[in-house]
């Protein structure tokens, strides 16, 4: 895919390009959807609130925290793929596909069962146990046997290790059905409903690991070389991969904990980013961030319409454009990134 | 030395030579599996003696049980262990098409398939068709999945590996398609449309238990007219036709069969999930790798694991009828895992 790789200047005014693009489709995210809002009914509301009037309500109680959270998430997603990708050296590497959602949610679901958590502030760390837990187990099913690290033995142990977590957690469902309906939208994914406070206990995570993840852009160039070229232009290859899975970790822990179940950002995303940039990470982690936010606030708009007085979701809008490109992926075979 | 019996047919060319070990191991599995017969319908809430079962069962009893037996635990025992018949056998001849031991009908999206067309069926249509057409309609989203999977892991051939990467992304989709469908559902009828995708076999009907034994009556002795020929496929694609199997040809048609079995196991039970992983397993383990013992045990093994989860699941933490697939899924995940550990200089 690096036939489009643009020069340092290109790529600056691409980046500005796509930062307008996402403010665009913020905008529409706040505009659009069962009730239609005016841009200056928007800024009225942020202006002079008005309890009174209604779509100063929707806007500023409803709109903005989805369009807040499905910036916030996207790019959260975005960034952990590509990380992943890095790390694995596989291209159909991302949070969904190695089951460090299903370890997420399972933990989240035991959290909310069995120990009656309901405040995000602890269920986040539910979510970090298990995406910590299922990313260490991926990581080390792919690593095992002869060959060290195959992207084929990662993918199948992150497919096992998914329909682990899965069985799992819907045992777990269906032994206590009371509440089924309201985990199971928030299984499928959605970035409706939440408020800003769902937010903040995770977003201190976020924040830091995603500038952790943009100044590593250098050291990850260095590590995808290969770990020996790594190690001997005097990297601790070790070091920068602990970071790397920390990053990840954080990231898509925290995404599952406020959303839910959203797959395929992280698998899709970084490859767009990658026709941009090509393989350099100094520019495809801000690019894929950005991409990221789009791609989760279009996919949530365009939820919105689709069944309108319903609501697709998001987690199923984003498989729904994610597995095709999966399927292509693999088509083209994994072995090349 | 092994031990073999060899039946001859008088005039024509043909003749059968199995193993006296696989013949004794299928006997004991016959056997198990009618002890499971009666056992299932005495087990539950109201323990009836077996002899009462089988009085029951063959009408001579004063009639004081023939609800619970007949209406109840005979039909559910039943569609147990054929939805696990039709599991086994059809993860044995995935395993064998594609020759790769982590193969089965779940796993590859063939069950996905089902259960998006049987949930779409139960959703929009179960007003106006009356729930005769489901196993049809559960077949054809299986069979509409599998063609697509084939066909997207075609490029010059169809290799295992990218069949199943590529099934684990439509899984991907296929998930989706029912969530979506559960979440827009109303409340009541999404928890049953959810317990229902785990795999349960409550409230099971004489006419599930007639749909899926037919269809095995059916499939089984087609699929074992074509045990020389898997038994060739395992050498390879070339040796195969050296050996003159016609391989495409006959790759779809047992994929067409081993699809038709799923599609209909999940209409009776829902996605009873990796019994088409174990159930092969552990017949090989029992008898070695010849496909015509494998075909038979396959499936028996399949009946006794379905119908032994689902025992647990109904005795052990009653009240709560808790759905055959969890048991299933929470030995065969970890299952799974084992088996990508033994395997792992292969991939």
């Amino acid at each position: 895919m690096g036939r489009y790789i643009l020069t340092s200047k290109m790529k600056i005014l691409t980046l500005a390009v796509m930062v307008l693009i996402f403010v665009l489709a913020f905008i529409s995210s706040i505009i659009v959807g069962q009730t239609p809002i005016s841009v200056v009914q928007a800024i009225d509301s942020f202006l002079n609130y008005n309890e009174a009037v209604t779509e100063h309500v929707v806007v500023l109680k409803d709109r903005l925290p989805r369009a807040v959270i499905g910036a916030v998430i996207g790019a959260c997603l975005a960034i952990a793929g590509a990380l992943m990708q890095a790390l694995t050296k596989n291209p159909l590497a991302s949070p969904s596909i190695f089951g460090i959602n299903t370890g997420a949610i399972f933990f989240v679901v035991v959290g909310i069962v069995f120990f009656s958590v309901s405040s995000l502030q602890y269920l986040m760390w539910f979510a970090f146990l298990g995406a910590t837990i299922a990313a260490i187990f991926v990581y080390f099913l792919g690593s095992i046997g002869r060959d060290g690290l195959t992207p084929i033995k990662i993918l199948l142990a992150g497919a096992a290790i998914s329909a682990l977590f899965q069985s799992y957690t819907q045992a777990i469902l269906v032994m206590n059905e009371a509440g089924l309906q309201d985990v199971l939208f928030w299984l499928a994914g959605s970035i409706s409903g939440r408020t800003l406070d769902m937010l903040l206990p995770v977003l201190p995570f976020m924040i830091i690991s995603i500038i952790t993840a943009l100044f590593m852009g250098k050291a990850i160039n260095l590590l995808i070389t290969g770990d020996d070229i790594a190690k001997g232009m005097g990297q601790k290859v070790w070091l920068v991969k602990v970071v790397m899975g920390v990053i990840v970790v954080f990231l898509a822990g925290s995404s599952v904990a406020v959303v839910g179940a959203v797959g395929f950002i992280g698998l899709v995303i970084p490859h767009i980013a990658r026709a941009f940039t090509g393989n350099d990470y100094r520019w495809l982690l801000p690019f894929a961030a950005v991409l990221g936010a789009v791609l989760l606030l279009l996919a949530d708009v365009v939820a919105r319409l689709l069944i309108m007085p319903q609501e697709v979701p998001i987690g199923v809008m984003t498989a729904i454009i994610g597995a095709p490109f999966f399927i292509y992926i693999a088509k083209r075979g994994v072995t090349k990134l | 030395m092994k031990k073999y019996v060899t039946w001859q047919h008088p005039k024509e060319h043909m003749s059968f030579q199995i193993e006296t070990k696989t013949v004794l191991i299928l006997l004991g599995l016959c056997i198990s599996l009618f002890l499971a017969l009666i056992l299932g319908p005495s087990l539950g809430n109201k323990l009836l003696s077996p002899l009462e079962v089988v009085r029951t069962i063959a009408g001579v009893s004063t009639g004081g049980n023939d609800f619970i037996v007949m209406n109840s635990r005979l039909p559910r025992t039943l569609v147990s262990i054929l939805t696990g018949a039709a599991l086994g056998l059809s993860g044995l001849i995935l395993q064998g098409v594609i020759r790769n031991p982590l193969a089965a009908p779940d796993i590859i999206g063939v069950t996905g398939g089902s259960s998006v067309a049987a949930v779409a069926f139960i959703t929009y249509l179960s007003g106006t068709l009356s729930l005769f057409y489901l196993p049809l309609a559960a077949v054809s989203g299986g069979i509409i999945v599998s063609v697509f999977i084939y066909m997207m892991s075609w490029k010059n051939g169809v290799t295992p590996i990218r069949l199943i990467l590529i099934g684990i992304g439509v899984s991907a989709v296929m998930s989706a398609g029912t969530t979506f469908m559960l979440v827009l559902s109303p409340s009541a009828s999404a928890g049953q449309a959810y317990l229902w995708l785990t795999g349960s076999v409550y409230g099971a009907s004489w006419e599930d238990v007639r749909t899926v034994a037919i269809v095995i009556l059916v499939i089984t002795p087609l699929v074992l007219l074509f045990s020389r020929s898997l038994n060739a496929q395992q050498f390879g694609d070339e040796v195969a036709s050296g050996l003159g199997v016609k391989v495409e040809f006959h790759r779809m048609a047992l994929l067409l069969f081993s699809v038709i079995l799923a599609g209909v196991a999940v209409s009776a039970a829902g996605a009873i999930g990796f019994v088409g992983l174990i159930a092969p397993h552990i017949a090989r383990a029992l008898i070695g790798r010849q496909f015509a013992g494998l075909i038979l045990s396959s499936a028996l093994v399949g009946g006794l694991l379905v119908f032994s989860a689902d025992l647990v699941a109904r005795t052990v933490f009653y009240p709560i009828d808790i759905p055959a697939g969890v048991f299933t899924a929470g030995i065969g995940a970890p299952f799974f895992l084992y088996l990508l550990f033994k395997n792992r200089h292969q991939f």
